[in-house]
Protein backbone atom coordinates (compact mmCIF):
# COMPACT_ATOMS: atom_id res chain seq x y z
CA UNK A 1 0.00 0.00 0.00
CA UNK A 2 1.10 3.34 -0.64
CA UNK A 3 1.83 5.44 2.46
CA UNK A 4 2.73 8.84 0.83
CA UNK A 5 0.36 11.67 1.79
CA UNK A 6 -0.82 14.06 -1.02
CA UNK A 7 -1.90 17.08 -0.40
CA UNK A 8 -4.27 18.20 -3.66
CA UNK A 9 -4.41 21.86 -4.34
CA UNK A 10 -2.05 22.35 -1.81
CA UNK A 11 -0.73 26.05 -3.46
CA UNK A 12 -4.69 26.95 -3.31
CA UNK A 13 -5.28 25.69 0.11
CA UNK A 14 -2.00 27.32 1.69
CA UNK A 15 -2.91 30.38 0.02
CA UNK A 16 -6.27 30.52 1.45
CA UNK A 17 -5.15 29.87 5.08
CA UNK A 18 -3.01 32.45 4.57
CA UNK A 19 -5.69 34.64 3.41
CA UNK A 20 -8.21 33.57 6.56
CA UNK A 21 -5.84 34.02 9.20
CA UNK A 22 -4.27 37.69 7.53
CA UNK A 23 -8.42 38.57 7.54
CA UNK A 24 -8.92 37.46 10.73
CA UNK A 25 -6.50 39.03 12.44
CA UNK A 26 -6.62 42.24 10.72
CA UNK A 27 -8.24 44.37 13.62
CA UNK A 28 -5.41 43.23 15.35
CA UNK A 29 -2.81 44.63 13.00
CA UNK A 30 -5.15 47.80 11.94
CA UNK A 31 -4.83 48.87 15.77
CA UNK A 32 -1.38 47.58 16.58
CA UNK A 33 0.27 50.30 18.89
CA UNK A 34 -2.45 52.83 18.85
CA UNK A 35 -3.51 51.22 22.26
CA UNK A 36 -5.78 54.15 24.02
CA UNK A 37 -3.63 55.52 27.08
CA UNK A 38 -4.27 54.63 30.38
CA UNK A 39 -6.52 57.14 31.73
CA UNK A 40 -5.24 59.36 34.65
CA UNK A 41 -8.34 59.69 36.92
CA UNK A 42 -7.09 63.48 38.19
CA UNK A 43 -7.33 64.81 42.04
CA UNK A 44 -9.55 67.63 42.99
CA UNK A 45 -6.86 70.01 45.69
CA UNK A 46 -9.84 68.48 48.19
CA UNK A 47 -9.11 64.51 47.26
CA UNK A 48 -5.41 65.76 47.59
CA UNK A 49 -5.71 67.41 51.10
CA UNK A 50 -7.74 64.47 52.34
CA UNK A 51 -4.82 62.17 51.53
CA UNK A 52 -7.36 58.67 52.85
CA UNK A 53 -10.25 57.35 50.86
CA UNK A 54 -12.97 55.83 52.88
CA UNK A 55 -10.59 52.60 52.54
CA UNK A 56 -6.74 52.57 50.76
CA UNK A 57 -6.54 53.63 47.09
CA UNK A 58 -5.57 50.18 45.47
CA UNK A 59 -8.53 48.85 47.10
CA UNK A 60 -10.82 51.61 46.23
CA UNK A 61 -9.51 51.19 42.70
CA UNK A 62 -10.17 47.49 42.55
CA UNK A 63 -13.42 46.97 44.16
CA UNK A 64 -15.05 50.82 44.12
CA UNK A 65 -18.20 49.03 42.89
CA UNK A 66 -18.83 46.21 45.58
CA UNK A 67 -18.44 48.81 48.38
CA UNK A 68 -20.83 51.09 46.59
CA UNK A 69 -23.24 48.39 46.32
CA UNK A 70 -22.72 47.41 50.57
CA UNK A 71 -23.35 50.52 51.17
CA UNK A 72 -26.52 51.19 49.22
CA UNK A 73 -28.06 47.97 51.00
CA UNK A 74 -26.71 49.10 54.05
CA UNK A 75 -28.19 52.34 54.06
CA UNK A 76 -31.56 51.73 51.81
CA UNK A 77 -32.44 47.99 53.62
CA UNK A 78 -30.90 48.40 57.06
CA UNK A 79 -31.42 51.67 57.84
CA UNK A 80 -26.73 52.59 58.34
CA UNK A 81 -25.71 55.09 56.99
CA UNK A 82 -22.56 55.92 58.81
CA UNK A 83 -19.20 54.22 57.99
CA UNK A 84 -16.65 54.23 60.27
CA UNK A 85 -13.13 53.47 58.98
CA UNK A 86 -10.70 51.40 61.03
CA UNK A 87 -8.75 54.29 62.20
CA UNK A 88 -11.95 55.87 63.56
CA UNK A 89 -13.26 58.45 60.56
CA UNK A 90 -17.03 58.70 59.79
CA UNK A 91 -18.53 59.35 56.40
CA UNK A 92 -21.96 59.29 55.37
CA UNK A 93 -22.52 56.40 52.90
CA UNK A 94 -23.82 58.58 50.30
CA UNK A 95 -22.69 58.81 46.77
CA UNK A 96 -23.70 62.39 45.90
CA UNK A 97 -22.98 63.75 49.16
CA UNK A 98 -19.73 62.23 50.21
CA UNK A 99 -18.11 60.95 46.96
CA UNK A 100 -18.66 63.36 44.94
CA UNK A 101 -18.07 66.20 47.95
CA UNK A 102 -14.02 65.09 47.08
CA UNK A 103 -14.77 63.69 43.75
CA UNK A 104 -16.50 66.68 42.41
CA UNK A 105 -14.85 66.09 38.84
CA UNK A 106 -16.80 63.25 37.41
CA UNK A 107 -16.01 63.77 33.81
CA UNK A 108 -12.47 63.75 35.04
CA UNK A 109 -11.92 61.56 37.68
CA UNK A 110 -14.78 58.25 37.19
CA UNK A 111 -15.62 58.65 33.83
CA UNK A 112 -12.07 58.35 32.40
CA UNK A 113 -11.88 55.01 33.95
CA UNK A 114 -15.08 54.01 33.01
CA UNK A 115 -15.01 55.17 29.47
CA UNK A 116 -11.69 53.31 29.05
CA UNK A 117 -13.20 49.83 30.80
CA UNK A 118 -16.02 50.57 28.51
CA UNK A 119 -18.75 50.17 31.54
CA UNK A 120 -21.58 52.54 31.89
CA UNK A 121 -22.57 52.26 34.79
CA UNK A 122 -26.63 53.81 36.17
CA UNK A 123 -25.88 55.41 39.48
CA UNK A 124 -26.34 59.21 37.53
CA UNK A 125 -29.67 57.83 36.05
CA UNK A 126 -30.76 58.73 39.74
CA UNK A 127 -28.02 60.18 42.04
CA UNK A 128 -26.99 63.87 40.65
CA UNK A 129 -24.07 63.84 39.89
CA UNK A 130 -23.63 67.52 39.26
CA UNK A 131 -24.33 68.53 43.13
CA UNK A 132 -22.25 71.88 43.14
CA UNK A 133 -24.23 73.10 39.80
CA UNK A 134 -28.04 71.89 40.91
CA UNK A 135 -27.51 74.04 44.02
CA UNK A 136 -26.39 77.41 42.30
CA UNK B 1 -1.79 -2.44 35.86
CA UNK B 2 -5.08 -2.98 34.42
CA UNK B 3 -7.90 -1.22 34.68
CA UNK B 4 -11.60 -1.33 33.79
CA UNK B 5 -13.36 1.84 31.52
CA UNK B 6 -15.73 2.19 34.69
CA UNK B 7 -13.43 2.79 37.12
CA UNK B 8 -11.32 5.15 34.56
CA UNK B 9 -14.14 7.04 33.90
CA UNK B 10 -15.03 6.86 37.93
CA UNK B 11 -11.61 8.30 38.41
CA UNK B 12 -11.92 11.07 35.92
CA UNK B 13 -15.17 12.25 37.17
CA UNK B 14 -13.93 12.47 40.26
CA UNK B 15 -10.74 14.21 39.19
CA UNK B 16 -12.89 17.22 37.37
CA UNK B 17 -14.95 17.54 40.28
CA UNK B 18 -11.86 18.25 42.49
CA UNK B 19 -10.77 20.90 39.86
CA UNK B 20 -13.91 22.16 39.24
CA UNK B 21 -14.62 23.31 43.32
CA UNK B 22 -11.93 25.21 43.61
CA UNK B 23 -12.13 27.96 41.28
CA UNK B 24 -16.22 27.69 41.82
CA UNK B 25 -15.47 28.37 45.31
CA UNK B 26 -12.98 31.46 44.97
CA UNK B 27 -15.71 32.46 42.67
CA UNK B 28 -18.53 32.59 45.30
CA UNK B 29 -15.78 34.23 47.70
CA UNK B 30 -15.23 37.33 45.51
CA UNK B 31 -18.42 37.95 44.68
CA UNK B 32 -19.41 38.39 48.24
CA UNK B 33 -17.47 41.83 48.31
CA UNK B 34 -20.09 43.12 51.04
CA UNK B 35 -17.44 42.29 53.71
CA UNK B 36 -15.75 44.93 55.64
CA UNK B 37 -12.59 44.87 56.52
CA UNK B 38 -11.51 44.38 60.89
CA UNK B 39 -12.11 47.72 61.98
CA UNK B 40 -14.84 49.04 59.75
CA UNK B 41 -18.12 49.28 60.75
CA UNK B 42 -22.17 50.20 59.63
CA UNK B 43 -23.79 51.97 62.42
CA UNK B 44 -27.05 54.66 62.50
CA UNK B 45 -27.00 58.28 63.73
CA UNK B 46 -26.95 58.78 67.06
CA UNK B 47 -29.47 61.32 66.58
CA UNK B 48 -32.29 58.60 64.21
CA UNK B 49 -35.32 58.53 65.69
CA UNK B 50 -36.98 55.17 66.71
CA UNK B 51 -39.80 53.68 67.17
CA UNK B 52 -41.53 49.83 66.35
CA UNK B 53 -44.05 51.02 64.40
CA UNK B 54 -44.34 54.58 63.01
CA UNK B 55 -47.56 56.33 62.56
CA UNK B 56 -49.27 59.58 61.82
CA UNK B 57 -52.41 61.39 63.21
CA UNK B 58 -54.10 63.60 60.73
CA UNK B 59 -56.39 66.47 62.40
CA UNK B 60 -58.44 66.90 59.69
CA UNK B 61 -60.55 69.94 61.85
CA UNK B 62 -57.40 72.25 61.73
CA UNK B 63 -57.84 71.91 57.52
CA UNK B 64 -60.35 74.24 55.96
CA UNK B 65 -59.51 74.07 52.34
CA UNK B 66 -56.97 72.95 49.95
CA UNK B 67 -55.15 75.42 50.52
CA UNK B 68 -54.15 74.25 53.51
CA UNK B 69 -52.93 71.08 52.21
CA UNK B 70 -50.98 72.30 49.28
CA UNK B 71 -48.20 73.66 51.02
CA UNK B 72 -47.53 70.51 52.75
CA UNK B 73 -47.86 68.35 49.36
CA UNK B 74 -45.44 71.18 48.16
CA UNK B 75 -42.38 70.27 50.46
CA UNK B 76 -43.15 66.78 49.80
CA UNK B 77 -42.57 67.18 46.41
CA UNK B 78 -39.73 69.34 46.75
CA UNK B 79 -37.39 67.75 48.66
CA UNK B 80 -37.90 63.81 46.81
CA UNK B 81 -37.35 65.42 43.53
CA UNK B 82 -41.28 64.38 42.26
CA UNK B 83 -41.58 65.83 39.31
CA UNK B 84 -44.62 67.92 38.31
CA UNK B 85 -46.39 65.42 34.94
CA UNK B 86 -48.70 67.93 33.08
CA UNK B 87 -50.62 64.37 31.81
CA UNK B 88 -52.39 62.65 34.52
CA UNK B 89 -51.63 59.52 32.95
CA UNK B 90 -47.76 59.77 34.11
CA UNK B 91 -48.62 61.60 37.09
CA UNK B 92 -46.28 60.69 40.21
CA UNK B 93 -47.14 61.62 43.97
CA UNK B 94 -46.59 60.74 46.71
CA UNK B 95 -48.99 62.88 48.84
CA UNK B 96 -51.80 64.03 47.23
CA UNK B 97 -55.17 65.42 48.34
CA UNK B 98 -58.72 63.44 47.93
CA UNK B 99 -62.55 63.61 48.58
CA UNK B 100 -63.38 62.34 51.69
CA UNK B 101 -66.20 59.85 49.58
CA UNK B 102 -63.02 58.84 47.49
CA UNK B 103 -60.54 58.52 50.34
CA UNK B 104 -63.11 56.53 52.52
CA UNK B 105 -65.57 54.54 50.01
CA UNK B 106 -66.40 52.02 52.90
CA UNK B 107 -67.64 55.07 55.35
CA UNK B 108 -70.86 56.22 55.86
CA UNK B 109 -71.57 58.70 53.24
CA UNK B 110 -75.21 59.22 52.49
CA UNK B 111 -75.45 62.01 55.22
CA UNK B 112 -72.54 63.45 55.50
CA UNK B 113 -72.33 67.08 56.99
CA UNK B 114 -70.89 69.99 54.76
CA UNK B 115 -67.76 70.49 56.44
CA UNK B 116 -66.53 66.67 55.54
CA UNK B 117 -68.54 66.80 52.47
CA UNK B 118 -66.15 69.78 51.07
CA UNK B 119 -62.74 69.17 53.09
CA UNK B 120 -60.24 68.09 50.84
CA UNK B 121 -58.62 65.14 52.73
CA UNK B 122 -54.24 64.68 52.74
CA UNK B 123 -53.70 61.05 51.62
CA UNK B 124 -50.45 59.51 51.50
CA UNK B 125 -48.96 55.72 51.78
CA UNK B 126 -50.44 54.01 55.34
CA UNK B 127 -47.14 52.20 55.80
CA UNK B 128 -49.63 49.77 56.50
CA UNK B 129 -49.10 46.80 59.01
CA UNK B 130 -49.78 44.45 57.04
CA UNK B 131 -48.68 45.75 53.70
CA UNK B 132 -50.08 44.07 50.84
CA UNK B 133 -47.94 45.86 48.18
CA UNK B 134 -45.25 43.93 50.07
CA UNK B 135 -46.41 40.80 49.92
CA UNK B 136 -46.92 41.30 46.10
CA UNK B 137 -43.30 42.50 45.25
CA UNK B 138 -41.37 39.81 43.22
CA UNK B 139 -37.84 40.64 44.14
CA UNK B 140 -38.59 42.42 47.23
CA UNK B 141 -37.89 45.56 46.29
CA UNK B 142 -40.23 46.85 48.77
CA UNK B 143 -40.11 45.77 52.04
CA UNK B 144 -41.20 46.35 55.83
CA UNK B 145 -38.51 47.68 58.44
CA UNK B 146 -37.86 47.16 61.08
CA UNK B 147 -39.61 50.99 62.53
CA UNK B 148 -42.82 49.81 60.58
CA UNK B 149 -42.37 51.99 57.47
CA UNK B 150 -42.96 50.14 53.95
CA UNK B 151 -39.78 51.32 52.28
CA UNK B 152 -38.56 51.03 48.33
CA UNK B 153 -35.19 50.16 47.63
CA UNK B 154 -35.46 52.05 43.86
CA UNK B 155 -32.33 49.72 43.00
CA UNK B 156 -34.15 46.86 42.84
CA UNK B 157 -37.60 47.76 41.65
CA UNK B 158 -38.25 46.11 37.97
CA UNK B 159 -41.10 48.20 37.51
CA UNK B 160 -43.57 45.39 37.28
CA UNK B 161 -45.91 47.35 38.99
CA UNK B 162 -47.78 44.32 40.84
CA UNK B 163 -47.45 46.32 43.96
CA UNK B 164 -49.66 49.10 42.58
CA UNK B 165 -52.40 47.01 41.46
CA UNK B 166 -52.01 45.58 45.36
CA UNK B 167 -52.25 48.82 46.80
CA UNK B 168 -55.73 49.44 48.18
CA UNK B 169 -54.97 53.16 48.31
CA UNK B 170 -53.23 54.46 45.30
CA UNK B 171 -50.42 55.23 46.83
CA UNK B 172 -47.86 54.37 44.06
CA UNK B 173 -46.89 55.96 41.29
CA UNK B 174 -45.14 54.41 38.00
CA UNK B 175 -42.59 56.64 35.99
CA UNK B 176 -43.82 56.26 32.88
CA UNK B 177 -41.28 58.67 31.87
CA UNK B 178 -37.88 59.79 32.63
CA UNK B 179 -38.68 62.16 35.36
CA UNK B 180 -35.69 64.12 35.32
CA UNK B 181 -36.91 67.16 32.69
CA UNK B 182 -40.20 67.26 35.08
CA UNK B 183 -38.42 68.31 38.21
CA UNK B 184 -38.63 72.40 38.18
CA UNK B 185 -35.91 72.45 41.03
CA UNK B 186 -33.74 69.27 41.94
CA UNK B 187 -32.70 68.99 45.29
CA UNK B 188 -29.09 67.67 45.19
CA UNK B 189 -29.53 65.78 48.79
CA UNK B 190 -31.78 63.43 47.46
CA UNK B 191 -31.92 61.12 44.36
CA UNK B 192 -33.98 61.28 41.52
CA UNK B 193 -35.87 57.75 39.94
CA UNK B 194 -35.53 56.49 36.47
CA UNK B 195 -38.19 55.75 34.13
CA UNK B 196 -39.75 52.30 34.79
CA UNK B 197 -39.42 52.41 39.07
CA UNK B 198 -42.26 52.36 41.00
CA UNK B 199 -42.24 55.47 43.71
CA UNK B 200 -44.31 56.23 46.79
CA UNK B 201 -44.27 58.29 50.45
CA UNK B 202 -41.34 56.54 52.19
CA UNK B 203 -42.22 58.65 55.82
CA UNK B 204 -39.17 60.98 54.94
CA UNK B 205 -37.08 57.78 56.23
CA UNK B 206 -33.85 60.31 55.28
CA UNK B 207 -34.84 63.08 57.72
CA UNK B 208 -35.94 60.53 60.55
CA UNK B 209 -32.13 58.98 60.14
CA UNK B 210 -30.58 62.35 60.98
CA UNK B 211 -33.31 63.11 63.94
CA UNK B 212 -35.80 65.30 61.75
CA UNK B 213 -39.87 65.03 61.62
CA UNK B 214 -41.20 64.66 57.98
CA UNK B 215 -41.59 67.41 56.05
CA UNK B 216 -44.96 67.05 55.61
CA UNK B 217 -45.29 67.13 59.78
CA UNK B 218 -42.94 69.99 59.82
CA UNK B 219 -45.21 72.19 57.84
CA UNK B 220 -48.74 71.38 59.55
CA UNK B 221 -48.41 73.83 62.02
CA UNK B 222 -49.40 70.91 64.15
CA UNK B 223 -51.91 69.05 61.71
CA UNK B 224 -50.31 66.43 61.79
CA UNK B 225 -48.43 64.37 64.64
CA UNK B 226 -46.14 61.66 64.42
CA UNK B 227 -44.76 59.28 66.28
CA UNK B 228 -44.55 55.62 67.30
CA UNK B 229 -47.82 53.54 67.59
CA UNK B 230 -46.32 50.98 69.79
CA UNK B 231 -45.48 53.45 72.44
CA UNK B 232 -47.94 54.17 74.71
CA UNK B 233 -46.53 57.48 75.68
CA UNK B 234 -46.31 59.03 72.67
CA UNK B 235 -47.84 61.73 71.31
CA UNK B 236 -50.05 59.70 68.51
CA UNK B 237 -51.18 57.46 71.05
CA UNK B 238 -52.21 60.13 73.39
CA UNK B 239 -54.21 61.62 70.20
CA UNK B 240 -55.93 58.12 69.71
CA UNK B 241 -56.81 57.70 73.38
CA UNK B 242 -58.95 61.37 73.47
CA UNK B 243 -60.48 61.42 69.92
CA UNK B 244 -62.50 59.11 67.55
CA UNK B 245 -60.38 58.21 64.81
CA UNK B 246 -61.05 56.89 61.44
CA UNK B 247 -58.57 55.16 58.67
CA UNK B 248 -58.87 54.00 55.13
CA UNK B 249 -60.31 50.86 53.88
CA UNK B 250 -59.68 48.98 57.59
CA UNK B 251 -61.76 46.42 56.50
CA UNK B 252 -59.34 44.90 54.20
CA UNK B 253 -57.28 44.01 56.97
CA UNK B 254 -53.88 46.00 55.93
CA UNK B 255 -53.70 48.24 59.07
CA UNK B 256 -53.05 51.55 57.56
CA UNK B 257 -50.89 53.49 59.79
CA UNK B 258 -52.49 56.95 59.01
CA UNK B 259 -55.12 57.83 61.49
CA UNK B 260 -57.90 60.80 60.76
CA UNK B 261 -59.49 62.92 63.43
CA UNK B 262 -62.80 64.18 61.73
Amino acid sequence: MNNTKTLYDGGKVITGLVIFVILVTLPFWYNHGKAAPEPQPQLTAKAKAEKACVRPKSIMKATHMQILNGWRNNVVRNARRIWETADGKRFNMSLSKTCLDCHSNKEKFCDTCHNYAAVAPYCWDCHIDKVKEAKE
Amino acid sequence: MKRSRRSFLQLAGVSALGLGLKPAAGLFAASGGHGRAPGEKVLKSEKALKAKQWAMVIDTRKFESAEDLEPLIEVCHKIHNVPSMKDKRHEIKWIWEEEFEHAFPTQELRFLPERIAQLPFLTLCNHCEHPPCVRACPTKATFKREDGIVLMDFHRCIGCRFCMAACPYGSRSFNFRDPRPFIEEINPDYPTRMKGVVEKCNFCAERLAVGRMPACVEASNGAITFGDLEDPESEVRALLRENYTIRRKQALGTGPAIYYIV
